[in-house]
């Protein structure tokens, strides 16, 4: 070790050394620590050989090399850390990107006829008030999604073949939305309503990868990307209901009810094109999403955790089982949709090299109470089903928890793994980039088998 | 003697596959071990060697686990996977290759050291 006399001293150059080195936001704290090591175990060396303390940091510091040239080799590796850059311009060498304000301009166009594709079933009679619900209630994600793919598709440059399955896969919504002969208001209908914007989110996944589907860090980018995209929609959902409120309040003014105006175009159009507007701003404003989304991640673990074990503690103290009716079980799968995106968020921004930390326990923690959950829920499913036989809400609900229950129980084994230091948490982001399609699977089968099987109720 | 920057960067890999193949080690000791088996003359600029590794880590070929050492002090350790094994042995045959046939090329010539550049294969 340092000689004591002037390890103080050696330890202050220490100190220093670290906050400069930790301004290169491409080399992490961990790694950071790593190069602390090395850094002592050299200056330790050359101690011992007779040079004194500060001779030797300032050797060790020498043979470390150019602290820029290092940082453009962790960034090269850990593009996970910088990876609006990465996704954002394009790599100027190989392929020329759009420009900024064409970007702009297809975004504007597309948010436009989002916007106006809403109304396009009102110009053939179909009213989203009316007569057209049911038209609405189908093809609610086909107004927007098919546009979205289509910006991705542009601005990836997705090759063509790419374009054709995309559009192939689309249209195969459109003819299972709309074929099948729904009793109006059924379960099945309301089922291929939810169902069909999970599946055509694939569609969008595959055009926002650029037909890079296959590798997990592709995967992982658009799992950060619908996180941010959500925080941008709420966001700006949050000030179009501002906007719309100021609006019928100052026509109420001059004696005028605009509320006609606000209902049937103002919010129709408005929630389409701010999808558009949304996806585009997670692309171009990428950082300041990007610090919010680990903090709300972060914020609301513990929370969530905490309501889930409340939930658990009551329903063993007061010792009933829960009282399965159809809003109940929407609610738990919605409650356990929740949990996954939260852990799946929590998973995608992470620091793959870290080890394992408190949160870490924590969110193994918010998994296991997700799963007793689970598991109530699949108890309470069964047993509805076998009273009362099938139904289409039933076996949904039954499907979606049972792929649920298989993700978390690997997750719960693969974190397990990571925290007592027999696995990588590379692994566990694996296991959720590979599990990614089989969500979509799910949803494209409601959609496509569920209708004929049950009779179309 | 200097080795030039691509040859450097390219024999990383093996070297530090070969290392660890002999057992687990960290940052620094695979540095000195590379510099004493080359006799001094193989010297990597030592932070060069850490994007190195994580990307061998984020490959599979070698998995990191942090330890504290007798001394108290924390270090990040490396050791080889099976799949780091099979690249070893896969890198091992293409250096090799380029080895022998780098011998049978300058076997031929007179003396690489000063002709320049040798010319095209020898003796047909």
């Amino acid at each position: 070790m340092v000689a004591s006399a002037s390890g103080d001293s050696f330890e202050q150059m220490i100190g220093q050394w670290r906050t400069y080195v930790r301004r290169h936001p491409s080399i992490h704290p961990r790694d950071v620590d790593e190069l602390e090591s090395h850094l002592r175990d050299q200056a330790a060396a050359l101690v011992s050989v007779g040079l004194a303390a500060d001779e030797a940091f300032l050797v060790a510091i020498k043979r470390i090399g150019n602290l820029d040239a290092l940082s453009r080799e962790f960034a090269r590796e850990h593009s996970e850390r910088l990876w609006k850059q990465l996704v954002l311009v394009p790599d100027a060498s190989s392929e020329p990107g759009h420009s900024a304000f064409q970007d702009r301009i297809v975004m504007v166009g597309l948010a436009a006829g989002a916007a106006l594709a809403i109304k396009i079933p009102e110009l053939f009679g179909l009213h989203l008030l009316g007569d057209g619900q049911q038209v609405y209630t189908r093809n609610l994600s086909l107004f927007v999604l098919p546009l979205l793919t289509a910006y991705f598709a542009w601005k990836r440059r997705v090759p063509l073949v790419v374009c054709w399955q995309l559009v192939l896969l689309l249209a195969a919504a459109a003819v299972f939305a709309n074929v099948f002969p729904f009793v109006p208001g059924g379960h099945t209908e309301t089922l291929t309503a939810l169902h069909l914007p999970i599946a055509l989110w694939l569609a969008v996944g595959l055009a926002y990868v650029g037909g890079h589907w296959r590798t997990s860090s592709g995967r992982m980018h658009f799992v950060r990307f619908s996180g941010e995209m959500f925080i941008y929609y709420v966001l700006i959902a949050l000030g179009g209901g501002v906007l719309t409120f100021f609006i019928v309040q100052m026509f109420a003014l001059i004696g005028l009810d605009v509320r006609w105006a606000a209902q049937l175009w103002v919010l129709p159009c408005g929630a389409m094109g701010a999808l558009v507007v949304a996806a585009w701003l997670v692309e171009a404003k990428q950082s300041v999403i990007e610090n919010m989304a680990p903090v709300l991640t972060r914020l609301f673990t513990p929370l969530f955790t905490a309501a889930l074990l409340a939930f658990l503690a009551t329903m063993a103290w007061t010792g009933g089982g829960i009282d399965v009716t159809r809003e109940v079980l929407i609610g738990f799968d919605l409650l356990l949709v929740v949990v996954l995106g939260l852990l799946l968020y929590a998973v995608s921004a992470r620091d793959l090299q870290a080890p394992p930390d408190a949160f870490d326990a924590l969110q193994l923690l918010l998994v296991v109470s997700a799963l007793v959950v689970d598991t109530v829920a699949l108890f309470a499913i069964t047993a509805r089903i076998s009273e009362f036989g099938f139904s289409p809400n039933k076996v949904a609900a039954l499907g979606e928890n049972l792929i649920l229950f298989v993700n978390l129980s690997w997750s719960a084994w693969l974190y397990a793994r990571f925290l007592s230091g027999r696995g990588s948490f590379a692994a566990l982001t694996q296991w959720q980039t590979a599990y990614l399609p089989v969500y979509a699977a799910w949803a494209a089968l409601v959609v496509v088998v569920f209708p004929p099987l049950f009779g179309y109720v | 003697m200097e080795l030039g920057k691509d040859l450097v960067a390219a024999s990383a890999t093996p070297l530090v596959l070969t290392l660890l193949a002999g057992g687990d080690s960290y940052g620094y000791a695979i540095i000195k071990r590379v510099s004493e088996l080359s006799g001094g003359q193989l010297k990597w600029t030592d932070g060069m060697l850490y994007p190195v590794l994580h990307r061998l880590e984020r490959l599979g070929h070698i998995a990191a686990r942090w330890e504290v050492s007798e001394s108290g002090r924390r270090r990040k350790y490396y050791r080889i996977t099976r799949q780091g094994r099979a690249q070893l042995s896969s890198q091992r045959r293409q250096w090799q290759l380029v080895d022998a046939t780098l011998r049978t090329i300058w076997a031929g010539t007179s003396s690489p050291m000063t002709s320049g550049i040798a010319p095209a294969l020898p003796g047909h």
